[in-house]
């Protein structure tokens, strides 16, 4: 059963009944059976289960880079399933910010063009980009690091210019998926401790992982298993990470 | 999105592979460069035999018999004769706008002197030939019209029989000549003209007609007749008076076809210049081939490059790339790739037009109708052979490009 949040706050995320069903031939996979959750703005919400339970295609839905077989889904008011393609590249552009497992960075692309990128496709004049680009960085604590590339940045750094890519643009929602998986653990402190802080400004998150330990630092847990809703619970005790901001002048 | 922040993206991806790039553009860069090339060597050529022909001079009218054919094989014209002297002298005295009129009798033969001998053309004419066409003489004289009438077996050289007859540095003027055995003294060699594009003018020894008629070929028989209107003016006159003096000495009633054929400068150049004209076209063609080679290859690298960039395109799109502005990066790449190789081959183009004109003595002339073609085309190409990638590329879906690894 899945719990209603009850919440002042407006929901970002509502999720009616979403099936979704994969064809191989004329053999039918049904990858999510009847999954409603809806998310509530400043909720953070952490999705966990086993691989093959849903969890994956539950965060694509709710990215917007994939539809449901059937159901109904809204993300901020917008009700997904009647959108074209470019409708939904627009949605995912004003909408969520995108956290990847293996950071999804442009290689040969400096971080502040990485951090430019959304608001390029969104029109965003040149300048104002620039800008808006550098104090994401520096809200991330790379504000020297912002003329190198991928490669010349450690993972957590590389991490943590993906953040910045996915708070510039000021979504309603930041989506992560297995944002801690390619990463060690002194790296996951560091991005828990921003999802925290970003948490603590008013942001949206929802977190996608297979670790119990990530996912208790969510203040609400819902776990999937075959395709359903198996429990969506408040987080009664998030963990929370006394780890600052990384200093802007940390090494590699 | 602006159309400025595409080129941009398109700029520095081309940047960031340049080898590749670079061997992207060979194929247009050498389509482009043989298009401009070779139609440069074939207006150079065109320019060079006209300027031949009309050297020639623009008022002469060579009368040919018409062709016979054995067994359904045309032996050409001249091959049934017709023509006597009969005609040129009928020519010379009826025609008002023919300035000057001349037999022409050509055969081969073989010319020895000492242990040397040749096998060359031989031409025997009258002492007025060199009035109707310009064939000026190095050293020595013309015959004269008494020597025509004598029999005289006198010859004038072209600078190739001197060269393979006499050694070099000795003066063949006053020295003796057999020609198919009978010996003539050489008065006169031509001075060297080099070919006009077909027929080498130096490879060929000028005699008396009367001489060669009775002494070496024991014909009355003309291969030909050279006539020289008063004016370039006048060549449609000449041309009409010939004919009906041609019609009314070989007896042709009216309504049949006439058994000669009246060759101008013009006729020949307009020949000349439209098979020139084939040639260069041809050329051109072949070029045009390797270009849309080059633009498969174009087409190719992109197609690689779509797959290659799969996991980028990917995150394009998760950040909000529509499928237009995929499309139009991933074009604007390919024409980018293109128009770049487009200018290297002008420029390489143009550059080899001239050091090979120079080098071959053709005016190498570079059409500015050839080089906006050529370009052109590979701008064209670049469009046609990059939307199939940038299409795929703008189709792809989301989460698989995300995933592939």
């Amino acid at each position: 059963m899945s719990a209603q949040a009850i919440s002042p706050t407006r929901p970002i995320v509502m999720m009616e009944h979403i099936q979704k069903t994969y064809w191989m031939g004329q053999q039918a996979f049904p990858a999510l059976r009847d999954v409603s959750v809806s998310v509530a703005s400043g909720e953070y919400v952490a999705i966990i289960g086993p691989s093959g339970s849903g969890k994956s295609t539950t965060m694509h839905i709710m990215g917007c880079l994939d539809t449901p077989s059937a159901g109904v889904y809204q993300l901020d008011g917008y009700d997904v399933s009647k959108l074209s393609d470019d409708d939904l590249a627009l949605l995912r552009n004003q909408k969520i910010g995108f956290v990847f497992q293996s950071f999804n960075l442009l290689s040969r692309t400096s971080a502040i063009e990485n951090v430019e990128l959304p608001m390029l496709y969104a029109g965003v004049p040149k300048k104002v980009r620039h800008e808006r680009a550098q104090e994401a960085l520096a809200q991330v604590g790379l504000a020297n690091r912002m003329h190198h590339k991928p490669n010349e940045l450690s993972g957590g750094q590389q991490q943590r210019v993906a953040i910045a890519r996915a708070l510039v643009t000021n979504p309603a929602l930041i989506l992560a998926d297995e944002p801690t998986g390619a990463l060690d653990s002194h790296s996951t402190d560091e991005i828990l401790g921003l999802f925290q802080a970003l948490h603590d400004q008013g942001h949206a998150i929802v977190m996608v992982t297979h670790e119990t330990d990530v996912a208790q630092h969510a203040h609400r847990i819902i776990s999937f298993r075959d395709g359903l809703v198996q429990s969506d619970e408040p987080n009664p005790h998030p963990l929370r990470h006394q780890t600052p901001l990384p200093d802007e002048g940390e090494g590699h | 999105m602006p159309a400025l922040e595409i080129l941009r993206i398109a700029l520095r991806s081309i940047r960031a592979n340049k080898m590749r790039s670079l061997l992207t553009m060979l194929g247009i860069i050498i389509g482009v460069s043989a298009v401009i090339l070779l139609t440069a060597v074939g207006r150079g050529a065109t320019d060079m035999v006209t300027n031949k022909v009309e050297s020639l001079g623009t008022n002469l009218i060579q009368i040919m018999s018409s062709s016979t054919s054995v067994g359904g094989i045309n032996k050409g014209q001249g091959s049934a004769p017709t023509l006597t002297m009969a005609d040129v002298q009928a020519i010379a005295q009826q025609d008002t706008a023919v300035k000057a009129v001349a037999p022409l009798l050509s055969t081969q033969g073989q010319v020895v002197w000492r242990a040397n001998n040749y096998s060359t053309s031989i031409q025997g004419t009258t002492a007025n030939y060199p009035q109707i066409e310009n064939m000026p003489l190095g050293s020595g004289r013309n015959f004269t019209n008494q020597e025509v009438q004598d029999n005289a077996t006198v010859a004038i050289i072209g600078t190739t029989v001197e060269s393979d007859l006499f050694p070099s540095g000795m003066n063949p003027i006053g020295q003796t000549i057999d020609v198919n055995g009978i010996p003539f003294r050489v008065i006169g060699v031509l001075k060297s003209e080099g070919t006009n594009g077909f027929i080498n003018q130096d490879d060929r020894i000028v005699i008396p007609i009367t001489t060669d008629m009775n002494l070496l070929d024991g014909t009355t028989y003309l291969t030909g007749i050279y006539a020289a209107a008063k004016s370039p003016a006048d060549m449609a006159m000449a041309e009409a008076e010939i004919t009906s003096t041609l019609r009314v000495a070989n007896q042709i009633l009216p309504g049949q076809a006439n058994n000669f054929t009246l060759l101008t400068s013009a006729t020949f150049l307009s020949t000349l210049t439209s098979i020139t004209g084939i040639l260069t076209d041809l050329l051109a063609g072949v070029a045009g081939i390797s270009l849309v080679v080059g633009g498969i290859g174009i087409m190719n690298i992109m197609l690689v490059s779509v797959t290659e960039r799969t996991r980028e395109i990917g995150i394009r799109k998760a950040i909000g790339a529509s499928k237009g502005v995929i499309l139009a990066q991933f074009v604007v790449e390919a024409v980018l790739v293109s128009i770049i190789g487009g200018l290297i081959g002008v420029a390489i183009g143009v550059l080899g037009a001239v050091i090979g004109g120079s080098v071959f003595h053709l005016s190498g002339l570079v059409g500015m109708n050839a080089v906006g073609l050529a370009f052109g085309f590979a701008a064209l190409v670049g469009i046609i052979f990059g939307v199939y990638p940038a299409r795929k590329a703008a189709n792809l879906n989301p989460i698989d490009a995300l995933r592939f690894e």
